[in-house]
């Protein structure tokens, strides 16, 4: 006899929430056997001072955007507009924009 | 309660039925929701396990650095200031920091030069961050060579091979000592790219900060709290991209909500007339339209939340790395450490499928409770 069809559905619900369960514990050990890179990658930072993650390097505003100026982006020439795609997923943070102009 | 488990199910047994007989529209809108949820929750992955790679690696950063602009861009810093930088209480050591960045035409990939503060290489010498080496095809022994200011090419020796598990940090990195640096780039001896500053009591900071820029007009200083800060900003839902991405899935689900919360089509309403005239209750229909709501809605909800974290943590956000890249031809390549925010799921969650189960029982309400001829004809 083919089984219900609710059953085929809680079924499935079910092996789809086990996946998330699955997702935690993943997520869990990760953390843990990921300590001592983690740990590394510190210890690296502070012997290179190092001050941004390398995320996009087709620019200098985007590979180090806690070190870039409001300016940078359009600096080609005068009223330039910046062209590189990931000038639209990397924005200047807060204390960029809070003191632009102020150390001109 | 055996009972009522056993109503329930048999009412998801005819939800099940009515929906299968219309495969291809339930089927598609599955598909579409799971793609929402897909993309939402991909980026929120995502963003949330950079900001933490962030926060826990670069609180080693630099706690003060010191730049120096002119006429709005960037100029090297006189060495000099760091005997008076040094006076200012509380200011332990101040040390030049030499960087910059160095375009590969051939390659046509940006690296960035770093003299390391500790332990650089000899003279002569390069050690290599992998996407570099990489790029260049170079393993540990090799000579390489790079176009100094002065157009002339000068060669070094690979000394080390930084850490792949470093990429987020060192992908595009090369590191050099300071005479080899200040021969290639031209800066002179008594300038630097910024200075570096420790200072004993974190407390003390604005303090510093403050006499610096009033030592200098031209001095920018930027704290490792703002540091740490920029990757919250970057990738907090405020920004730019998070707001495109959000705004572009949240209308598309409003479409969705919006075609069931304007009615029924005229084959279910008919088909809710003929189960009124059969004897169901208005309750049953409503409890059936749960049904039907939380059918579609929860299976997008764990497809998608799932497929969303294969997708960032198993293949390295394999459909957000075209759009870090940009024109880059040099990349990390990262696995990031897996979050689980579950506030963030849980909204996510209250805002999908709670407001679609909503929008799939109000019309059928309005239908239920007319009178059957009246639906069916």
């Amino acid at each position: 006899m083919a089984p219900r069809r609710s059953t085929i559905f809680l079924g499935t619900a079910a092996g789809l929430v086990l996946g998330l369960g699955g997702m935690i514990l993943h997520t869990r050990a990760q953390e843990r056997a990921s300590q001592q890179a983690l740990a590394r990658n510190a210890a690296l930072v502070k012997r290179l001072q190092v001050t941004d993650l390398c995320l996009c390097t087709e620019a200098g505003y985007t590979r180090h955007p806690s070190m870039t100026d409001f300016a940078t982006p359009f600096q080609d020439a005068p009223m330039s507009l910046e062209h590189f795609p990931t000038g639209a997923v990397i924005q200047p943070p807060p204390h960029v924009v809070a003191r632009h102009g102020k150390h001109d | 309660m055996a009972n009522m488990i056993e109503r329930h199910r048999h009412i998801l047994d005819f939800t099940l039925a009515a929906l299968l007989r219309r495969k291809g529209k339930n089927g598609g809108l599955v598909l579409v929701y799971t793609l929402i949820i897909f993309v939402l929750a991909s980026v929120l992955f995502f963003t949330e396990a950079i900001k933490r790679e962030a926060t826990l690696v670069l609180h080693e950063s630099p706690e003060i650095i010191v730049q120096r602009t002119q006429a709005g861009r960037y100029q090297t810093i006189p060495a000099s200031w760091c005997e008076e930088i040094g006076r200012i209480n509380g200011v332990t050591s101040v040390q030049p920091r030499l960087w910059g960045y160095h375009y590969d035409r051939t390659r046509r990939a940006n690296y960035t030069f770093m003299v390391p503060a500790q332990a650089p290489p000899q003279p002569g010498h390069v050690d290599l961050g992998s996407g570099v080496a990489r790029v260049l095809g170079a393993d540990i022994g090799d000579t390489i060579a790079f176009a100094g200011h002065d157009g002339v090419p000068r060669a070094y020796t690979v000394g080390t091979l930084l850490e792949s598990e470093s990429q987020l940090l060192t992908a595009d990195v090369v590191l050099i000592s300071e005479r080899d640096y200040r021969d290639f780039s031209g800066i002179p001896a008594g300038q630097a790219t910024d200075l570096v500053l420790q200072v004993r009591n974190p407390r003390e900071y604005a303090t510093v900060v403050e006499k610096i820029t009033g030592m200098h007009h031209d001095a920018r200083p930027i704290l490792r709290s703002e540091i740490q800060r920029t990757y919250d900003a970057v990738f907090g839902w405020r920004s730019g991209l998070m707001i495109v991405i959000y705004s572009g899935a949240a209308l598309a689900f409003l479409i969705l909500s919006w075609d069931k919360a304007t009615g029924l089509s005229a084959e279910e309403r008919t088909e809710i007339g003929i189960l009124k005239a059969v004897g169901w209750d208005t309750s049953d229909i409503l409890l059936m339209k749960f049904w039907e709501g939380a059918v579609i809605s929860l299976t997008a909800f764990l497809a998608g939340t799932i497929f969303a974290y294969i997708h960032v943590f198993f293949t390295s956000s394999a459909l957000f790395a075209p759009v870090l890249k940009g024109w880059s031809t040099l990349y990390p390549s990262f696995r990031l450490m897996p979050v689980l925010d579950l506030r963030q799921g849980a909204a996510l969650f209250f805002l999908t499928v709670v407001p679609y189960t909503v929008t799939t029982i109000v019309p059928s309400w309005r239908a239920a409770t007319i009178d059957p001829d009246r639906v069916m004809r």
